[in-house]
Order: C-alpha cells, then structure tokens, then sequence
C-alpha cells in the first residue's frame, strides 16, 4: 500500500480534539444545538441579478455591510484568541519576477500531530460522521449565517433564530488562517454533505463573492485528492489586495459552437502558467455561470480527477484546475528538494500564494521554486485535453476545433462509463498519511 | 441596503436645471471637491487650457474618496455621449460594461494601485449603450512636494473596424499586442492562434463586437494618443507652477518621505467611518492619516492635525487613567477599547469610544496604530451592526489595507 505524509493543516479548534465527543450544552454547530441558536443571519437577495451590470462597483467602500461584518467579526475572534496565532505577524512578500507570486513566512500553521488515515486516490467519498467535521465546531467560531434572503434587498439580523425548519449555512473562522479574514463558507452545515460540489452549494459561494464586491476577496475549494483536509462541504475565502499570479495569466477563448451560446458563459484556456486549467466567465446571470463550473465539477468528480476552483473578480471569474500531485507524491515522482518545502499545492499555492515553513525557504522563494512545485501539480498537456473533452461534453457543449477537424476527433467520449477511460491513475488502496 | 453607486443623472442634466440641483444628485463625493480638484493646483485657467487639447481624455483624482473623474474633454464627451455632469464626480469604471475584458479591467486597476504607465485596448460602452474599442492610455501625474499622485490622467483614441482578412490578422498578430510599460505583457506566442480563434467566432456567431476577444492599435493610434498625452503633461506642468504645487511626470526623488502611498489612502478613504492613523516610528507618534468623517466629528481640518499627536482631543476633563490604560496597551502592542471625554475644536465636549489597535505590514512588525472613535450620541447606522462591530470593521479593513499595500517584491537570495 503506498503511503504519502503530508503535513495537515487545523481549520477549526475543536478539530485537535476529534477523538472525543463531548456532550452537547456545548454550542456546537450540530443538530443538537444549532437549531435552538441564534447567530447573525446575512440573507442576500436571491432574484438572479444579471451577471454584469456596467454599474457594479469593482470596489465598494470598504465599509461595504458584508466586509464589516466579516473583518468586524473576524478581528473579534482575535481579540478572543481563538485564532492559533496572528497571521499578520507573519512577514510576506512578493517574491521578484515576472508573475509576482506571493511567499508568507508562518512557522505555526502546520500543526505537529499524530497522522491519521485519509484515502486520497477518492475523490468522492461519503460523509464520516466519526471525523472531524463542522458540526463539532463551537459556535464562537462561526460569524454569521449566509443564506439566499426573499425579496429585492439584503437583509442583516444580528441574531435570527435558526430554527427546526432550515438548513443554515454558516460562514465561519478558519483558526489556521493564511492571511487577514481567511474564513470558511460551509454550506447546509447540518446536511453533513461530504466534500463535493452541486450546484446549489456552488451557487452560494458565487454569491458571497459577488456579495462581497470586492475583486481582492476570493473563494477557494479543494476537492479531495487535492488538498481538501476535512471531508464535509466547505469553501474557503479571505481578502488579498493585490492579484494572484494566476488573475494576471494570459488566457485564449476555447470557441464553442452550440451549447454555451445561449447562456453566454466563455470558457477559456490559461496560457504561460505553470499550471493548466480553464477560467470561466460571462453568463446571463449568476445562476448560468454558477451551472456551467459547477457541471464541469461535477464531471470532473465523477471520473475521479481531483481539482481546484478559484473563484475571483466578485465571483465573474472562475477557474479551475484539476490536478495530479498526490498521485505523483504517492508514486515518488516529485523531488525531495520540493517534498521538503512541504507545500501542498492547493488552490491558494496554486493561485500564486504560498505559505512555507522553514525560513530558509522563505529566504531562498523564487519564482523558479513556485514555478517548479505547480509544473508537478499540472495534468499533462495530452491528459488536459482528454479532460477537457470530458467536460465538455458532460455540459453539452460542443468546441469549435472539434467541429472543424472530425477526422482528429478520436476518442470522443460518447461512452457512457468514463470510469474506464479515466484509467485510475491510482494502484489500488494508495493512502495518504495526514 | 446601502446605495453603493452614485445615482445616474441621466436625462436631468440635459435640460437646464442650475448646477446646485445636479450637485445635490452627486450622492457621496462633493462637488466643490472635483471643481477645486484642478484649480487648486493648476490655477483658474487650467480648464481653458485643457479645452485647447485635441482628443478624447479624462483627469481623475486618486486623493478624492472614489477616485472621480474631475475632468472630462470636449472629445470625450462627445466620443462617449454623455454631457459633462453625468460624468464628473463618477469613477471610470462606469464606461465598462459585459463584454469589457475582466483581466485588462485588473490591469488598469493594478496600474493605478501601483501608480505607473499603462497602454491597452478596450472594450468601452457609450451612454446608449453601444460598445466600442478604445486604446487606453493612463499615466499618473505626481506632485513634486509631496511625491504623492495628484492626478490620473486617461487619454483614449477609438480603434475603428478594420476589414480582416486571415493574412491580415496574421500580421496584426505577428506585430504582438500592445505593449506599454505595463509589466503583464500578453505573450506575443497567443497572438495567432487568439486572433484566428476570434475571426472563427465571429463568422459562427455573427454577434458583432462582443464578440472580439481584443482589437490591436495601429501605430498611428499610438501615436495620437502619446502626443494627447504629452500635450496634457505639458499642460499641467506648466500651470502647477502658478499655484507652486509643481507636477512632473516621475516621481521625484528628493519628496519628503511620505509613508502613506497613494493606493493606501485610496482604500483608506473607502472607509467611512471615523478614524486616524498614528505613526509609532516617528518622534511624538504623530497623525499620518484622518479620515473625512474624523473630520467632522472633530471640527478640525486635515492640515491643522497631520504631524500631530492625537492628545489635542483630550483636555482638562479627560481622565488622566483613561490615558494611561491607552498608552500602555500600546506599549505592549495591545489592542484596547475605553471610553473617554474628548474636546472638539469649538470646545465642546463628547463622549468617545475610543478603540486602539495595532496595525501591522507585510513585514509583520507594527507600523501604525489605528485609532477609532465613536460619538456615543450618535445614532445607530440602522444596518443592525452593533458599534462595536462597526469600530472593529474598520480595524480590520485599515489592517488588510496596510498589510497588502505594503506588499512589494522583497529580495530573495539564491539557494546555496
């Protein structure tokens, strides 16, 4: 059985002390006492607003309602002590280059514990209400309740009854955070959905960053095999105000015959970045936009590629990256050199933001390094392609290059198992040690 | 909810109503802010200068909450269709619109962030609604005394529809996109394959404009728009020596040391709230930035305070422990909350409460103090956030500001 240690990150206090189930009276986020709480309820308008309306506002005052109540809420926490350090005492920088990717120097944020078994050649697997998950996590931890409002306007109540009849979905701390205001959207937290991606959760995380308004605050999800360290639904998000490497990349629109053109999303290409991956942007509406990425997760789900979204400029731009590290980590291709940095390549990493450990590290971060470490996370040229074709076809789109050159289209996926074509890349029961 | 756009004046400006009543529409941002945003530096005749320039530009004001535009050319206006009023106190950003390219909207914002050059195409909408593709010329204007950008200016030269024929486009491409100083060069290596793609599409699709993934300058677009904007250069730098407060296009080296940059006080002025900044480096920790609603709530105006310590608030009836408990929090870089009697400038007293925390930069270490004060009389804001919260938002955006904006390339060594 091959094995790979990575080193974990904590998201929640309560996750250090997994192994014991306390009595409720504890305030938790379960069934048990959610439902007979009270917590700040932010319920946005729900009616479609048109995707892009030429009078959105790039960036809103910062003292914009969802950003107070988010940086209000969340400098609160600190002063509580219920982060495991203060990320803005940890120096950061832009490491010198073309792309400008960004280094943080945090020696406290990978925590030193026994490992714990999490299989990684999964993408989906069931929910364990045995491990950690976020119904554990105490209440003070959470900030406010994020759900789609009724009518025309946003709405705030400082403190809703939850209530027997909903399925809150919360924003929470996360207590390991990467930079300022790093918290955590965790749908219908009491539906303990495991870690996978449908589309109504997708479309409360564009939401937020479209609530938001502000290009500098992004979300992010890793799938499992990619990075996710908690298998129960969450999106991850927090403010950088600068771009990620990633926003600055060239990218070239993949044309599209039939399918998108009504729904007006363009899927693209992302050129001269060390990792490949598809940005999606337009749409009618949210909605359009929001189904399309989240089909094309769903897809990637379903034939067991592990991937990365990155939801940026207020939720118009989306990428996605499906990726391929852990199985090169489990069949020890990647170099020590790398390995020793211990910098799981997730979304952020990918993104251009990376947190590394050793001063020396630090010190040393070049662009060459982020460079090197992504070119391992990336699928191969030949193999993005074949994935691409599977997305496409499972949101019933139809490309422009397919269409003009039948005769090189081999390998159409019309054949309803994919799970053969994609060819587990994993040897059987390959684990990784958290 | 609150408004986050300034309502459109629209067809109200068209007709003769006086200019009082369109000022009153200009929601957020003063009117005498924008007409005094030229004259102050560049004398009452700047506005007729500027008129004598041929071609379409824009000035705007990155000192001014909003960054709004405070000049707008005879060309412009009449390029774009809208009248003067509609687009004075507005910020550029109106003219974008669906179709208008995401990453080259980041890379004017990251332009202007970082105060350089910057030269790229764009897909702009007029008042009617119709796009069309722009070369976009910005550069920044500084103040020699200050170091600071006093103005923005965007120069814009509309590309027209050139026939393509494939051979055409290929040269388009082969002579690369446009490159200004601006350092996310779009990989010449894309050109080809973008602008074929883009003619495919159009064929396909026939919708027209949206559907252009960019439009290349000619040479002779960029040569309009370089000469425009030399013209304004010379402009400004002539008539800032009435007034003293001289520009120049770089930024001087001899400026004393501002430690604000002007992308930090543009996200600082979004925060509408009462607040300063101290600097803990600087002998007697002085004011370096108040915000306009600290203004106020004070009676004081900018310049009688920066430079200052903050103890002109207090006075005979503040307490002395009071005080103590805030100097000490901030000598063991603590954050702390207390409530204290406090002196406007007319004399009058307030009860603040008054909350202090420590700001610190990329590097980690403290570098300012943010200090916030809340009027206890004051209504609530009526958005349900307690006032607490509210002083704690602002904390927490003065520290997202101040920790990113200092962000710069730090140097790395190679590895041994």
């Amino acid at each position: 059985m091959l094995t790979i240690k990575r080193v974990p990150t904590v998201l929640s206090n309560y996750q250090e002390d997994s192994g014991e189930s306390r009595g409720c009276g504890r305030n938790c986020l379960g069934k048990c006492c959610l439902p007979v709480s009270k917590l700040p309820l932010y319920a946005f308008k729900s009616d479609a607003r048109p995707e892009i309306s030429s009078s959105g506002v790039d960036e809103p005052p910062s003292d914009f309602f969802l950003n107070s109540l988010l940086l209000g809420g969340w400098e609160d926490r600190m002063s509580r002590g219920l982060f495991r350090y203060d990320v803005t005492a940890c120096e950061t920088k832009v490491i010198p280059g073309e792309y400008g990717f960004v280094a943080q120097l945090n020696e406290g944020r990978h925590l030193k514990k026994r490992p714990t078994e999490f299989r990684v050649d999964r993408v989906l697997q069931p929910f364990d209400p045995a491990k950690f998950n976020f119904t554990k996590v105490g209440q003070e931890e959470v900030l406010f309740r994020f759900e789609a409002g009724e009518g025309d306007k946003a709405r705030f109540l400082e403190s809703a009854a939850v209530g027997e009849a909903n399925t809150p979905s919360v924003v929470a701390i996360n207590v390991s955070p990467i930079e300022y205001g790093h918290v955590l959207l965790i749908p219908r937290v009491l539906d303990c959905l495991p870690q996978r991606i449908d589309p109504d959760s997708f479309l409360l995380a564009l939401h937020m960053a479209a609530e938001a308004g502000s290009p500098y605050f992004r979300l992010g999800y890793n799938s499992l095999g990619a990075f996710a360290t908690i298998n129960h639904l969450h999106f991850q998000a927090y403010f950088l105000t600068m771009p990620f490497p990633v926003e600055k990349a060239p990218t070239q629109r993949i044309p599209v015959v039939k399918g998108l053109s009504q729904s007006k999303v363009k899927v693209s290409k992302l050129l001269n970045y060390p990792v490949r991956g598809l940005v999606y942007e337009g749409g009618n509406t949210l909605k359009d936009l929001s189904d399309v990425v989240a089909n094309s997760c769903i897809c990637l789900q379903e034939n067991n590629i592990p991937f990365n979204v990155l939801i940026s400029d207020s939720g118009r731009r989306i990428f996605l990256f499906p990726q391929c590290y852990a199985e090169k980590q489990a069949l020890g291709e990647v170099s020590q050199e790398i390995l020793d940095t211990q910098v799981n390549p997730a979304v952020w990493e990918i993104s251009g933001h990376m947190v590394l450990k050793r001063k020396k590290d630090y010190e040393e971060a070049s662009e060459e390094y982020a460079w090197r470490l992504l070119a391992e996370v990336s699928l191969s040229e030949a193999r993005f392609e074949e994935v691409k074709a599977y997305i496409f076809e499972a949101t019933g789109l139809e490309s422009e290059e397919e269409k003009i050159e039948p005769e090189e289209n081999k390998g159409t996926p019309h054949q309803s198992s994919t799970t053969a074509v994609a060819a587990n890349h994993f040897p059987e029961g390959c684990l990784i040690l958290q | 909810m609150v408004a986050l756009t300034i309502p459109s004046i629209g067809r109200r400006a068209e007709n003769t109503s006086p200019p009082s009543a369109v000022a009153e529409v200009m929601a957020g941002c003063s009117r005498r802010l924008i007409d005094q945003s030229l004259t102050a530096r560049y004398s009452d005749w700047i506005a007729e200068a500027l008129d004598e320039i041929q071609g379409c530009f824009l000035i705007t004001d990155p000192g001014v909450a909003g960054h709004p535009i405070v000049f707008a050319s005879h060309g412009f206006l009449a390029m774009s269709g809208y009248s003067r009023e509609e687009v004075l106190g507005r910020n550029g950003r109106m003219f974008q619109g669906p179709a208008t390219n995401r990453r080259s909207v980041l890379e004017i914002r990251e332009a202007i962030r970082e105060e350089r050059t910057l030269q790229i195409s764009l897909l702009n909408y007029r008042k009617d609604g119709t796009p069309h593709w722009i070369l976009f010329h910005l550069f920044p204007v500084f103040g020699v005394d200050d170091g600071r950008v006093a103005h923005f200016v965007a120069v814009q030269v509309p590309i027209p529809r050139r026939s393509r024929s494939l051979s055409e486009a290929r040269c388009g491409g082969a002579r690369g996109r446009l490159f200004g100083a601006c350092r996310n060069e779009v990989r010449s290596d894309c050109d080809l394959g973008c602008n074929l793609a883009a003619d495919l599409f159009v064929d396909v699709d026939n919708r027209g404009l949206e559907a252009e993934e960019s439009r290349e300058a000619s040479e002779q677009e960029k040569e309009r728009a370089s000469d425009a904007a030399n013209s304004i250069l010379s402009a400004l730098t002539q008539y800032s020596k009435l007034t003293g407060r001289v520009v120049s296009s770089q930024r001087s080296r001899l400026a004393g040391i501002s430690p604000l940059s002007s992308s930090l006080i543009l996200s600082l002025g979004r925060i509408k709230q009462s607040f300063v900044l101290t600097d803990p480096q600087l002998p007697d920790m002085p004011i370096v930035y108040a915000s306009d609603e600290f203004l106020s709530l004070t009676g004081y105006s900018r310049h009688e305070i920066l430079g200052h310590n903050y103890e002109f608030l207090n006075g005979p009836d503040t307490e002395v422990e009071v005080l103590h408990q805030i100097r000490q929090s901030i000598q063991v870089e603590c954050a702390c909350t207390v409530r204290l009697l406090n002196y406007r400038k007319d004399g009058s007293l307030f009860w603040n409460l008054l909350h202090v925390s420590p700001v610190r930069n990329a590097s980690g270490k403290v570098a300012f103090y943010v200090n916030v004060q809340i009027d206890e009389n004051t209504k609530s804001d009526g958005l349900g956030l307690s006032p607490h919260m509210r002083q704690l938002g602002v904390v927490g955006a003065v520290k997202v500001a101040v920790r990113s904006l200092s962000l710069c390339a730090g140097p790395s060594r190679p590895s041994s």
